[in-house]
C-alpha cells in the first residue's frame, strides 16, 4: 500500500502534489467545450420495426464521456421491452455510429443484453458523430432513430477519480505536517526493522574479513519505486562502507540506475570526506537480459566470494538463483523487496529480509532525515484511514445482514462507492 | 602427466567426440544449444571453464541484443519516427505518414543531458535528467498506486462478517470474510511503523507476521511449481530436440 507514497514523498513532495494534481486533470478549473453542451440531447426518430423482430431499444442520451481526457463518447438508452421481460429474446445491442446523419453507420461495438450504456473510445476530439442503436434478436434487428450530433473533448478535471485526489490530498497533507514538526525538531518514533539492526553488522563483518560488499539493486529499471528505494539504502550503505574502507561491487542490469547507482555512491564518499577512494568500476553494468545477468552474478559471487550481499529492488525469478548462491559461499545476506512472489525465497535463503513497506521504511529509519521521516510517519497515517474505513464498512455490512436492513445497506453500500474506481 | 590430468584429457577428448557425431547427426545449432545448457548446469557442481564461457558468451550476447532492441525498438519508433516520421519510412513504412510530433524534441534533449555524463565537465547536466525521470515515476506511481494498492484493497475488504444467503446463515463465507478480514487488519498492524509492537497492539503485529507466513508459503509451493516446469522445458529440448528420445 502506497509504495509510490513513499519514494515519492520522499524524494519531491511538491512533485508529487503537482504530479497528482496533472495526472487527475490535464488541466485543471476549466469549463468544458461549449459545443458539447449543445449536443447533449438525443432526438429519436422512428424505430424500424417488422412483425419478426424485437421490439426496438430506444437511445436515451449520446454526450461526451464526462471527466475524461477526451476520445469518448457516451451512448446511453432505455432497454428494449422484450430484454428480460416480454418475449424475452433479445440477444444485445449493436453500437453504429457515423460523421453525418445520412452517411455511411458502420459498427462500433456491441453491448449484451441487459447493458444500457456503451462508451465509444475511438473518436477523434472534435468530430461531430451520429449513433443509432441496433436491438439484435434471434428472430431479428430492429434499429432506433438516429441521435442528434456529439462530440467528444477533453475535461480539465477528471472527476471520475475525485476519490484519489482527495485521499491523496489528505496523506500528502499528513506527510507535509509530519516534515514540518520533524524539521521543528520534534523527535518523531519510528519502531526497530531487524533487517536494519544487521546493516552496520554486516558492513563491519566484510570489512573484518577484507572481502567485497555485492549489493544488487533488482532488475528493474529507475521507474520502478523498489528500485529508487534500494538505491536510496545504498547511499546510507554506501557512507558506512566508505567509512570502513571496505570495497563493494555493484553489477547492474540497467544504464539509468548504473548512473544513479554511481552517483549515490560518489556523493556518499563524498560526505565521508574520501573522495578519492571512489571509483567508477564500483558500479558496472552486466546486460538487461535477466538470466545474462543472474548467470554472471553468480559467477561474481563464486568467484570474488563477497562476505556480504545485499538484493534490495525489484526482483522476479532470478531471487532464488542470487540468494541461494550466495548462501551457498557463506555470505551474510539482506534482502528487501515489494514483489510478492519474491519474497518467499528471500526470506528462506538469507538472514533478513524488509518485507514489503519495509524496503520503503528503511532508507527513512537509516537516515533519520526529517524529510523522510515525516513522509514515513504520513504513510501511518494512511493505513489508519484504510483500518478505520475497512472497519466501519465491515461493522455497517454485518449489521444490514444481521437487521436485514435497507436502508443500512444502502448507507454501507454508499459509503463503499467512494472507495470504488471508476 | 599425472593421472587425473591424463583422465581429465580423455574426457575432454570423450566429450569432444561426442558433440562432433552430434553435429554430424543433428547440426551445429541443436547441438551447440545443447553445450549451453549442459555448461549452465554444470554450475550446479561448481564454477567451470564451461560455465565460464557459456556465463560469458550469454552475457555478451545479450548485452548487444538488449542495446540492438533499444535503438530498433525504442529510438526508432518512438523518437525518430514521432520527432520525424520520413526518416524511419524506410524500415518501418506504417510510421513514413504519420504527422510529426515536435514535443518528442524533449525526450531526444533528456536523452542528451543524459549522455552527458560521459564528460567529465558536463556529466552534471545529467543529473537534471536524471531528477526528471525520478520525479515524473514518483508523480506516475502515486496514482496508479494510490488507487490499485489502496483504494481499489479497501474497497475489496469490505465486506459482511456475518453473511446470509438464500439457504440462511452461511457458515463457510463468514469464517471466509472473518478470516480476510482479521489477515487484512493484522497485516497493516505490522507495517505500521510509528507505534512500537507491544502489547495488544504487539499481538496484532504478531498475527500479522503469522499471516504473511502462511501467505508466503503458499507462494514459495505454487512458484516452485513453476520454475520446475521452466527444467521440464530444458529438460525435453535435451532429451527430445537433441538426443531424440522422445517421441
Amino acid at each position: 500500500m502506497g509504495y509510490s507514497v513513499i519514494s515519492g514523498l520522499r524524494k519531491s513532495v511538491p512533485t508529487c502534489i503537482i504530479a497528482l494534481t496533472l495526472l487527475l486533470g490535464p488541466s485543471a478549473f476549466a469549463q468544458e467545450s461549449p459545443d458539447t453542451a449543445t449536443v447533449d440531447s438525443v432526438f429519436v426518430s422512428e424505430a424500424v420495426e417488422s412483425a419478426a423482430s424485437p421490439r426496438a431499444a430506444q437511445l436515451n442520451v449520446v454526450q461526451d464521456s464526462r471527466g475524461d481526457a477526451g476520445g469518448a463518447i457516451s451512448v446511453k438508452w432505455f432497454r428494449s421491452p422484450d430484454d428480460g421481460m416480454g418475449a424475452d429474446n433479445i440477444t444485445g445491442y449493436e453500437i453504429f455510429r457515423s460523421e453525418s446523419p445520412d452517411g455511411l453507420f458502420e459498427s462500433v461495438g456491441f453491448a449484451s443484453r441487459g447493458r444500457t450504456s456503451f462508451e465509444d473510445a475511438t473518436t477523434v476530439d472534435g468530430q461531430t458523430y451520429y449513433y443509432y442503436l441496433a436491438t439484435v434478436s434471434a428472430t431479428g434487428v430492429s434499429r432506433s432513430g438516429v441521435s442528434a450530433g456529439a462530440r467528444s473533448s477533453a475535461q480539465w478535471l477528471n472527476t471520475r477519480d475525485i476519490d484519489t485526489l482527495i485521499i491523496g490530498f489528505i496523506i500528502c497533507f499528513s506527510v507535509i505536517f509530519f516534515i514540518y514538526h520533524a524539521q521543528k525538531g520534534k523527535k518523531l518514533f519510528l519502531r526497530k526493522i531487524a533487517g536494519l539492526e544487521a546493516v552496520d553488522e554486516a558492513i563491519g563483518r566484510a570489512t573484518e574479513m577484507g572481502r567485497p560488499i555485492l549489493f544488487i539493486p533488482g532488475i528493474q529499471d529507475l521507474d520502478n519505486v523498489q528500485t529508487v528505494a534500494g538505491l536510496t539504502i545504498l547511499g546510507r550503505i554506501a557512507r558506512t562502507i566508505a567509512d570502513y574502507d571496505t570495497k563493494i561491487n555493484m553489477p547492474v542490469s540497467r544504464s539509468i540506475v548504473m548512473a544513479t547507482a554511481r552517483e549515490t555512491i560518489k556523493q556518499a564518499y563524498v560526505a565521508a570526506g574520501r573522495p578519492d577512494a571512489y571509483s567508477d568500476d564500483m558500479v558496472y553494468y552486466l546486460t538487461d537480459e535477466q538470466f545474462g545477468y543472474v548467470a554472471a552474478v553468480d559467477g561474481i559471487m563464486v568467484r570474488e566470494k563477497p562476505a556480504t550481499c545485499f538484493y534490495l529492488g525489484a526482483f522476479f525469478a532470478e531471487s532464488l538463483i542470487m540468494a541461494e548462491t550466495g548462501n551457498s559461499i557463506g555470505a551474510i545476506q539482506i534482502a528487501g523487496t515489494a514483489m510478492p512472489s519474491q519474497l518467499p525465497f528471500f526470506i528462506a535463503a538469507c538472514d533478513y529480509t524488509l518485507i514489503g513497506e519495509e524496503l520503503f521504511a528503511a532508507s527513512a529509519y537509516l537516515s533519520d532525515e526529517p524529510r523522510q521521516l515525516g513522509a514515513l510517519k504520513g504513510q501511518d497515517v494512511g493505513k489508519i484511514i484504510a483500518m478505520s474505513v475497512i472497519l466501519v464498512l465491515c461493522i455497517l455490512f454485518s449489521v444490514a445482514a444481521i437487521t436485514e436492513s435497507e436502508s443500512i445497506l444502502s448507507l454501507a453500500n454508499t459509503f463503499k462507492g467512494w472507495f470504488s474506481l471508476s | 602427466m599425472t593421472r587425473r590430468q591424463l583422465a581429465t584429457y580423455i574426457f575432454f577428448g570423450v566429450v569432444v567426440i561426442l558433440f562432433a557425431i552430434s553435429v554430424a547427426l543433428k547440426g551445429f545449432f541443436v547441438t551447440f544449444g545443447a553445450f549451453l545448457t549442459l555448461a549452465i548446469f554444470s554450475f550446479l557442481y561448481d564454477d567451470n571453464p564451461y560455465y565460464k564461457f557459456a556465463e560469458h558468451l550469454f552475457v555478451g550476447v545479450s548485452a548487444a541484443y538488449w542495446m540492438c532492441m533499444g535503438f530498433w525498438g525504442t529510438m526508432v519508433p518512438n523518437l525518430f519516427g514521432r520527432l520525424y516520421p520520413p526518416m524511419v519510412g524506410p524500415v518501418i513504412p506504417a510510421l513514413k505518414d504519420n504527422p510529426s510530433d515536435p514535443f518528442m524534441l524533449i525526450p531526444l534533449i533528456l536523452g542528451i543531458m543524459l549522455l552527458m555524463r560521459l564528460s567529465s565537465k558536463a556529466g552534471w547536466i545529467s543529473r537534471w535528467a536524471l531528477a526528471f525521470v525520478v520525479g515524473t515515476t514518483a508523480g506516475l506511481n502515486l496514482v496508479r498506486y494510490l488507487r490499485s494498492d489502496f483504494i481499489q484493497q479497501i474497497s475489496s475488504t469490505a465486506m459482511p462478517l456475518y453473511v446470509t444467503n438464500s439457504a440462511g446463515f452461511s457458515l463457510g463465507e463468514t469464517i471466509s470474510n472473518i478470516v480476510i478480514f482479521i489477515g487484512v487488519m493484522c497485516g497493516l498492524i505490522y507495517f505500521f511503523f510509528s507505534k512500537e509492537h507491544k502489547g495488544a497492539f504487539g499481538a496484532g503485529a504478531r498475527a500479522g507476521v503469522i499471516v504473511l507466513m502462511i501467505t508466503f508459503g503458499a507462494s514459495f509451493g505454487y512458484t516452485v511449481m513453476a520454475r520446475i516446469s521452466l527444467l521440464v522445458g530444458r529438460m525435453q529440448y535435451l532429451l527430445d530436440s537433441w538426443l531424440g528420445m522422445i517421441g
